[in-house]
C-alpha cells in the first residue's frame, strides 16, 4: 500500500510553500510523489496562456476528453500555482484544508 | 488554438538549393510569410528575449491559404493485376498478430471494396465477399498469432472465413469457422491492400501481418497451413497468385511477392519492419541471419512518414546568405499566446564542396531533433509530473498535439498498440521544434528543450563573441562524413546531441583524431545508434534495445534496425562508451532545477589555465534560465572504466543536486537505495578537458543546462567566460602541448 499523509506531515507544508522546487527533505518529496503519482484523467495540469507571464489551471482528460481549462484559476507565477494545486491535493488526500 | 503550421522539404539546404515550405491554414486563412534567421529563441524576460532578423526574399508575400489535412496510418499496397480480375474460386489467407483487437473494425487484407478480411466489431476476424458478411463471435487474444483466412468456392457460392489460433489456451475459445453463401465478388481494377481498406485508406490495423498469399481455388480448411509452407506443395502451384515475403526488402519500402507474377507492392506511412514472424522461435535474434523468422510486418493506425502536404512556396537560398538557422515565418494574426503563427525552422550550411570555410562550425543536433519530434509524454505519461518535479505545463502548441494525434509520434513514444515508436520523421510539422517555445521537459525558467535551446548557443556565437561561424547539421554529417567536418578546427555541439549514426560517429572519431577540437557543452550526447534509410530522406530509426534511458524496450529479437540490419541499442552496448570520444558519459537526470559547479584540482593544471583566465571563485553558473543553473537536465561524467582518457582534465563538478535528479539505470545492475542527487556520488556533472597527439582536443561540460546560462548578466558572467575562453583558445592554432 502506497504511504497516505500522516498528521505529523503538517509540518512540511510550509517547506513546500516557500519552496516549491527542488531541494526537498525526503519527507516532503514522498508527500509530493504520493500527489503527482495519479491516474492521467482528472490530473491537475497548467496551460500557458500568456508567454512567461499567465496560466491557467486545467484538467487531463486522458486523451479521453479535451484539456479542461478552468478559467477561473489564474495565475501570474507558476510557484503560486504550485501552491493551488498542493492545496486541492492535500484536501483530497486528508480531508484538511491549508490556509 | 493553433491557427496555421507548417514543415519543410528539408531541414538543411545550402546556396543555390531550394526549400518549399508546406503550410496548412486550418480554416483556409491568407497568411503572410517571410525568411527570418533566427538569433535568440527564448522569450523568457529575464534572458535577451525572442530575436529575429527578416532576411528579404522573394518569397515575402500574401497568400492563400487551405486546410491541408493528415492521414496517418500504415498500409501495404499492391497495384491491380489482370489475376485479381480473373479469379472466381479464391483463398486470401495471412498469419495475424493483433494488437488491439476490440479497436472496432481493421483490414488485414483487402482486393478492392468486394473482398476483405478484415478484424470485426465483434473482436473476431470478419470477411466480406461480394454482398456477404461473414463474422466470427470468438474474440481474438491480443498479441497472439492468428492463421486468418476466407475462401470462395464459385461453383457451390460457399464462402468460409477461418479463423485459427497458433496457441490455444482451455477456456478461451478463439478459434471460428463460418460459412455462407455469397456470390463472387467485383474484383475489375481492384487493388491489393494490406493492413487497411478503401481509397481513402480507412480501418488501419494495428498488428503484426506475415506471408499473405492469395490462391485461386477454395482451400479446403484442413490445408490452409500448407499454404505457409516453402516451397509450396506442387499441387498448390498451378493455383498460386500470390505469396508474399516480407522478409525480403526489409531495408526498403517495397515488399515483394514470390509467387509466378512477381507482384511488387509498397508500403506507405512506414510500417515496423525486421519484425519477428509468426515462426519466430528465438534461435536467432537477427533478422538477417534468419529471414525466414522476420516475415512481419507491423502495421499502426498511428504510424506517419510523410504528411504529404502540397507546397505554398519555395525558397532559393541566395549565394551571399550567410550559413546560420533560418526560418520561415507564416502568419495570420498577432495572437500573443504564438496561435496565429508559425515559425518553420531550416539550417543554411555551406556550399557543398566548399572547403573554404570559417574555423568554426555548430553542429545542429537534428537527428535528436528528429527523435524528439512530438513527443508525447507529458501528454500520455503518468509519471511526467514527477520526473520534472512540477506541474506539467502545456503551451498552445502542447493542447494542439493533444487533439491532434495524426501529427505523428517521437522515438519517445508508444503507438496506442503499446508498441515502441522505432522510425521518426521531419516530413510533417513538428510543434517542439521551434523558437519561443518552451518544453514541459526544460527545467524551471525558459523550460527549453533541443532546438530552441541551442539556440541559446548561436545567439552567443553572434551576439557576444562576434564570431563568424557556419551551422552542419546529423544530416549532412551522415551523408558526407569526415569530409564535412575537414574545413573545420572547431565544432560546437547543440545542447543535447543524442543520437547517432555509425557513419556520423566514425567521422567525428576520425575528425577529432585528426586534430579537430570539439567543444561539447551538452549533456547525453552520442548515446543511442541509430540508422537512416537507404532510400528515405528525413527519416530514422532507433531501436530500445537493452537499457538505457528507455521511455519503452524493443521486443526481444527486434534488436536490429531494419534500415541498416545493424545492432541498435546504446552505444555503450557496442562498445564505444561516449566517455571514449567525449571523456565523459551519461551519468544522472531529472527536470527540476538545476544547479552549480564547483572547481575541481586538475582546474588549477597548467593544460587547464586557458579554461579559468579571469574566473574568480570556485562556484561555477549558480546563475542561469534553465532551472536557475549550470548544471542540471542530464548530466555526463567521468569513467576510466568506460574509456575516458587516461589524461582527461576533471576541471570542474556539479553538486548540490535536487533529489529528482537520479542515477541512470544503466550505471547499476541491483538498484541501489541512494539513487538520489542528494546521496549518489555520480549525480554529478563533470566539466573536462582532454587533447589528442593531433593538436585535437575536446571540451566538455556535462550538462543539458550549461548553455542556459551564457546569456546571464548581459552574457557578462563564468559560464560566458569560461566558454568563450575555451572557444578562443580552440581558434588558436597553437597546440596543445
Amino acid at each position: 500500500m502506497r504511504y497516505q499523509i500522516q498528521p505529523e506531515d503538517r509540518m512540511l507544508v510550509d517547506e513546500f510553500r516557500q519552496n516549491p522546487y527542488g531541494r526537498h527533505s525526503p519527507g516532503l518529496l514522498r508527500i509530493l510523489n504520493r500527489m503527482r503519482c495519479v491516474p492521467l484523467d482528472g490530473k491537475y495540469v497548467l496551460v500557458c496562456t500568456k508567454p512567461f507571464r499567465e496560466w491557467k489551471l486545467a484538467i487531463h482528460g486522458d486523451r479521453q476528453r479535451p484539456i479542461e481549462i478552468l478559467h477561473d484559476h489564474v495565475f501570474t507565477s507558476r510557484e503560486e500555482a504550485e501552491w493551488a494545486v498542493f492545496k486541492l491535493r492535500w484536501k483530497a488526500l486528508t480531508g484538511e484544508e491549508l490556509n | 488554438m493553433l491557427e496555421l503550421l507548417g514543415y519543410a522539404d528539408r531541414f538543411s539546404v545550402a546556396p543555390g538549393e531550394v526549400i518549399e515550405f508546406k503550410v496548412s491554414a486550418f480554416e483556409g486563412q491568407r497568411f503572410r510569410a517571410e525568411i527570418v534567421r533566427l538569433i535568440h529563441g527564448d522569450a523568457n524576460p529575464d534572458g535577451p528575449g525572442y530575436k529575429h532578423v527578416v532576411v528579404p526574399s522573394a518569397i515575402e508575400g500574401e497568400y492563400q491559404g487551405r486546410n491541408q489535412p493528415i492521414e496517418a496510418g500504415s498500409s501495404g499496397v499492391v497495384p491491380h493485376h489482370p489475376a485479381f480480375a480473373a479469379l472466381e474460386s479464391f483463398t486470401l489467407l495471412a498469419m495475424v498478430w493483433p494488437t488491439t483487437p476490440a479497436k472496432g473494425r481493421q483490414a488485414i487484407l483487402a482486393l478492392g471494396e468486394d473482398l476483405v478480411l478484415a478484424i470485426g466489431e465483434k473482436c473476431g476476424l470478419t470477411g466480406r465477399v461480394g454482398s456477404t458478411t461473414l463474422e466470427s463471435d470468438a474474440p481474438l487474444l491480443k498479441r497472439h498469432w492468428y492463421l486468418a483466412a476466407l475462401t470462395f468456392d464459385a461453383a457451390s457460392g460457399r464462402a468460409t472465413l477461418i479463423q485459427r489460433p497458433l496457441h490455444g489456451y482451455p477456456g478461451a475459445p478463439d478459434a471460428a469457422m463460418v460459412s455462407a453463401t455469397a456470390k463472387g465478388p467485383g474484383l475489375a481494377d481492384a487493388e491489393l491492400l494490406i493492413a487497411a481498406e478503401g481509397n481513402p485508406r480507412r480501418n488501419h490495423l494495428n498488428g503484426k501481418i506475415d506471408s499473405p498469399r492469395l490462391l485461386a481455388c477454395a482451400l479446403s480448411p484442413e490445408r490452409l497451413e500448407a499454404l505457409l509452407v516453402r516451397p509450396l506443395a506442387a499441387d498448390l502451384l498451378p493455383d498460386l497468385v500470390a505469396a508474399f515475403d516480407f522478409a525480403e526488402g526489409t531495408r526498403t519500402t517495397r515488399i515483394h511477392d514470390v509467387g509466378p507474377h512477381k507482384l511488387e507492392g509498397r508500403l506507405e506511412q512506414m510500417p515496423a519492419r525486421a519484425m519477428k514472424g509468426w515462426c519466430w522461435s528465438g534461435e536467432e535474434m537477427c533478422w538477417w541471419r534468419k529471414p525466414e523468422h522476420y516475415g512481419a510486418i507491423h502495421f499502426h493506425a498511428d504510424d506517419l512518414h510523410d504528411a504529404g502536404w502540397s507546397t505554398d512556396f519555395a525558397f532559393t537560398v541566395p549565394d551571399d546568405l550567410r550559413s546560420g538557422v533560418y526560418a520561415a515565418h507564416v502568419w495570420c494574426g498577432d495572437a500573443e499566446d504564438g496561435t496565429q503563427e508559425d515559425l518553420i525552422p531550416f539550417f543554411v550550411r555551406p556550399r557543398r564542396g566548399d572547403r573554404n570555410r570559417p574555423k568554426l562550425a555548430f553542429l545542429a543536433p537534428t537527428a535528436a531533433y528528429m527523435a524528439y519530434a512530438n513527443d508525447q509524454n507529458h501528454i500520455r505519461g503518468e509519471a511526467a509530473e514527477m520526473v520534472i518535479g512540477r506541474l506539467v505545463t502545456y503551451q498552445p502548441a502542447d493542447i494542439f498535439l493533444h487533439d491532434h494525434p495524426e501529427l505523428g509520434l517521437s522515438l519517445y513514444d508508444r503507438h496506442a498498440d503499446g508498441s515502441g515508436v522505432c522510425y521518426s520523421s521531419r516530413h510533417r510539422p513538428i510543434l517542439n521544434m521551434r523558437p519561443k517555445y518552451s518544453s514541459w521537459l526544460g527545467a524551471t525558467g525558459s523550460g527549453l528543450w533541443q532546438f530552441n535551446a541551442d539556440l541559446h548557443i548561436t545567439d552567443w556565437l553572434e551576439s557576444y563573441m562576434e564570431v563568424e561561424f557556419d551551422v552542419i547539421t546529423d544530416e549532412d554529417l551522415h551523408a558526407e562524413g569526415l569530409a564535412l567536418l575537414e574545413p573545420y578546427q572547431v565544432v560546437i555541439t547543440g545542447t543535447h546531441p543524442e543520437y547517432h549514426s555509425t557513419r556520423m560517429w566514425d567521422a567525428m572519431r576520425a575528425w577529432i583524431d585528426r586534430g579537430g577540437r570539439l567543444m561539447y557543452v551538452a549533456a547525453n550526447g552520442w548515446y543511442w545508434r541509430i540508422a537512416f534509410h537507404d532510400e528515405l530522406d528525413g527519416v530514422i530509426e532507433v531501436r530500445r534495445a537493452e537499457d538505457g534511458i528507455r521511455t519503452w524496450e524493443a521486443d526481444p529479437g527486434e534488436y536490429h534496425h531494419s534500415f541498416t540490419g545493424e545492432y541498435g541499442g546504446l552505444w555503450r552496448r557496442q562498445g564505444r562508451p561516449p566517455q571514449a570520444l567525449l571523456g565523459i558519459g551519461f551519468m544522472a537526470q531529472g527536470f527540476d532545477i538545476c544547479s552549480y559547479y564547483r572547481r575541481q584540482p586538475d582546474s588549477h593544471d597548467p593544460r587547464a589555465a586557458f579554461v579559468f583566465d579571469g574566473v574568480d571563485g570556485e562556484i561555477i553558473g549558480d546563475f542561469g534560465l534553465i532551472g536557475g543553473g549550470a548544471a542540471g537536465l542530464e548530466l555526463d561524467a567521468v569513467r576510466h572504466d568506460l574509456g575516458t582518457p587516461p589524461h582527461t582534465l576533471v576541471l570542474a563538478s556539479s553538486e548540490a543536486h535536487s533529489d529528482i535528479i537520479m542515477l541512470v539505470n544503466e550505471e547499476f545492475g541491483v538498484v541501489p537505495p541512494n539513487l538520489k542527487g542528494s546521496e549518489h556520488p555520480n549525480v554529478r556533472a563533470d566539466m573536462t578537458f582532454y587533447d589528442t597527439a593531433a593538436g585535437g582536443a575536446v571540451f566538455a561540460t556535462g550538462s543539458i543546462a550549461w548553455c542556459g546560462s551564457l546569456s546571464w548578466n548581459g552574457y557578462d558572467n563564468n559560464v560566458s567566460k569560461i566558454t568563450g575562453n575555451v572557444l578562443r583558445r580552440f581558434l588558436d592554432p597553437a597546440p596543445f602541448r
